[in-house]
């Protein structure tokens, strides 16, 4: 599988989840291990493209398709438009939700640059954030929809 | 930590070699698809298979069709992917209805709505609209193709006619040109099971008069998902407030809902009764638009 663009093998047990992958083995703790009931969506990944919550996927099914995890959101040039906005609108308060929050945004905003509020929250719907900070989140994922339609001229 | 037991894993490369797998382990082997309610029960050992068999690669398992009156919907395909559908949405708003409230947009960019249906949780979705629809279901085993009516797919709780050795290939929802369709559900918190849910498909004659009808009832205890009491009631009277109000007694009177967390008996009745009401009603409404939602 390639993880963030890069090539990974490993010899793994079947029941190992992707979340545990991730984390334990490639050590890329960005991704947070949560209810472990695919409720929370703290472990949101994108495998082949598509959100997904790495700990209702075995590893294994992982196997031969790409996985971008929180760590590839950084650029060359600095932080992705979303963690900016997270981070100028205080859109995180302990945290833990942030990086499935963040890597559901970034889907999100690929997909309808515009988003009205009430997507943005159909969106991160499958997020807990135990602080109770949605209103910041949304208000965050809103100033990157903005801040992204400035950078390309849009009015 | 939740981890499943030890099995093994196959990657299957068609529904012939998934089928010949599934000949060759016996019940303890397992398809998987989105997982979504196979892996969670597995870290709970509530299922513990020696085989998983991942169909992930069978392209021929997904896809959204319309051929020779039938719409086609492959069992592989992801509840995001019929949300999606325009095509799935200009026949059957229900289906659209239904997929906007079941789980989270996460969770549908996995799941399937074969394993869906296949997992027959009593508080499933799909298999309400389903049955209210009179889909068909396409199982294949080792002998080929056999068709299972859905409203005799359910054999019980998480129990369904697909054989230990078959794989459930696609859905067929014959078209129904002008009908009308609604799916309505009250859930605790957003992507919840259904406490109770309704749907309704109405096809209208002259006068406004029913000619055919499909009720689905979802986590009210119909094993069979149907409301047929109310279907009886409904054919060949006039739509209208008067007549969905008694086929909404006639629902909540022959459901058998059980108390659990969501709920009470009378209440889980009552909701019975009343979302029946209102998936005619939404239903009726846009059969008299020409079945579309507009």
């Amino acid at each position: 599988m390639t993880v963030n663009g890069v090539e990974q093998v490993r010899d793994i047990e079947p029941r190992l989840l992707l979340v545990h992958l991730l984390r334990d083995e490639l050590r890329l703790t960005g991704t947070h291990w949560g209810c472990d009931t695919s409720n929370c969506g703290a472990c949101t990944v994108w495998m082949d493209g598509l959100p997904v919550k790495s700990c209702t996927v075995l590893a294994v099914m992982a196997d031969g398709r790409s996985v971008r995890t929180v760590e590839d959101l950084e650029g060359p040039f600095g932080l992705d438009q979303v963690q900016q906005s997270f981070m100028d609108c205080h859109g995180l308060q302990c945290g833990f939700c942030t990086p499935g929050m963040l890597m559901t945004a970034r889907k999100l905003l690929d997909d309808n640059p515009d988003p009205t509020d009430t997507e943005i929250r159909e969106a991160i719907s499958g997020q807990i954030c135990r602080c109770t900070g949605y209103r910041n989140i949304v208000a965050a994922i809103r100033h990157a929809a903005d801040a992204e339609a400035a950078g390309r001229g849009d009015t | 930590m939740q981890v499943p037991a030890f099995f093994e894993y196959q990657r299957a490369t068609s529904v012939a070699h998934v089928v010949t797998l599934l000949e060759r382990f016996g019940p303890e082997a397992r398809i998987v698809a989105g997982g979504h309610s196979l892996i969670p029960m597995m870290k709970l050992r509530l299922a513990q298979p020696e085989l998983l068999v991942d169909v992930n690669d069978l392209h021929e398992l997904a896809g959204i069709t319309v051929e020779d009156g039938v719409l086609r919907i492959g069992a592989l395909t992801r509840h995001a992917e019929l949300l999606a559908s325009p095509l799935a949405g200009e026949h059957f708003p229900i289906l659209h209805d239904a997929e906007r409230v079941i789980a989270d947009p996460v969770v549908r960019n996995r799941g399937t709505i074969g394993g869906s249906v296949c997992q027959a949780d009593p508080s499933e979705d799909l298999s309400g609209v389903f049955t209210a629809l009179r889909a068909v279901a396409v199982v294949r085993g080792v002998d080929g193709d056999r068709t299972v009516p859905m409203r005799e797919f359910f054999h019980g709780p998480y129990e369904t006619a697909v054989r230990p050795a078959e794989i459930l290939v696609e859905l067929r929802v014959p078209l129904q040109p002008g009908a009308g369709s609604a799916y309505v559900k009250v859930d605790r918190r957003v992507g919840d099971w259904a406490v109770a849910a309704a749907g309704a498909v109405v096809s209208l004659g002259p006068g406004g008069v029913v000619e055919q009808v499909g009720i689905g009832l979802t986590a009210v205890g119909d094993a069979d998902f149907t409301a047929v009491e109310a279907e009886d009631l409904l054919r060949g009277r006039v739509a209208d407030e008067y007549t969905f109000a008694a086929a909404g007694e006639a629902a909540a009177t022959h459901c058998r809902p059980v108390a659990d967390q969501r709920g009470p008996v009378d209440y889980k009745r009552h909701l019975a009764g009343e979302l029946t009401v209102r998936a005619l009603r939404d239903a009726t409404a846009r059969a008299h638009r020409g079945g579309s939602t507009e």
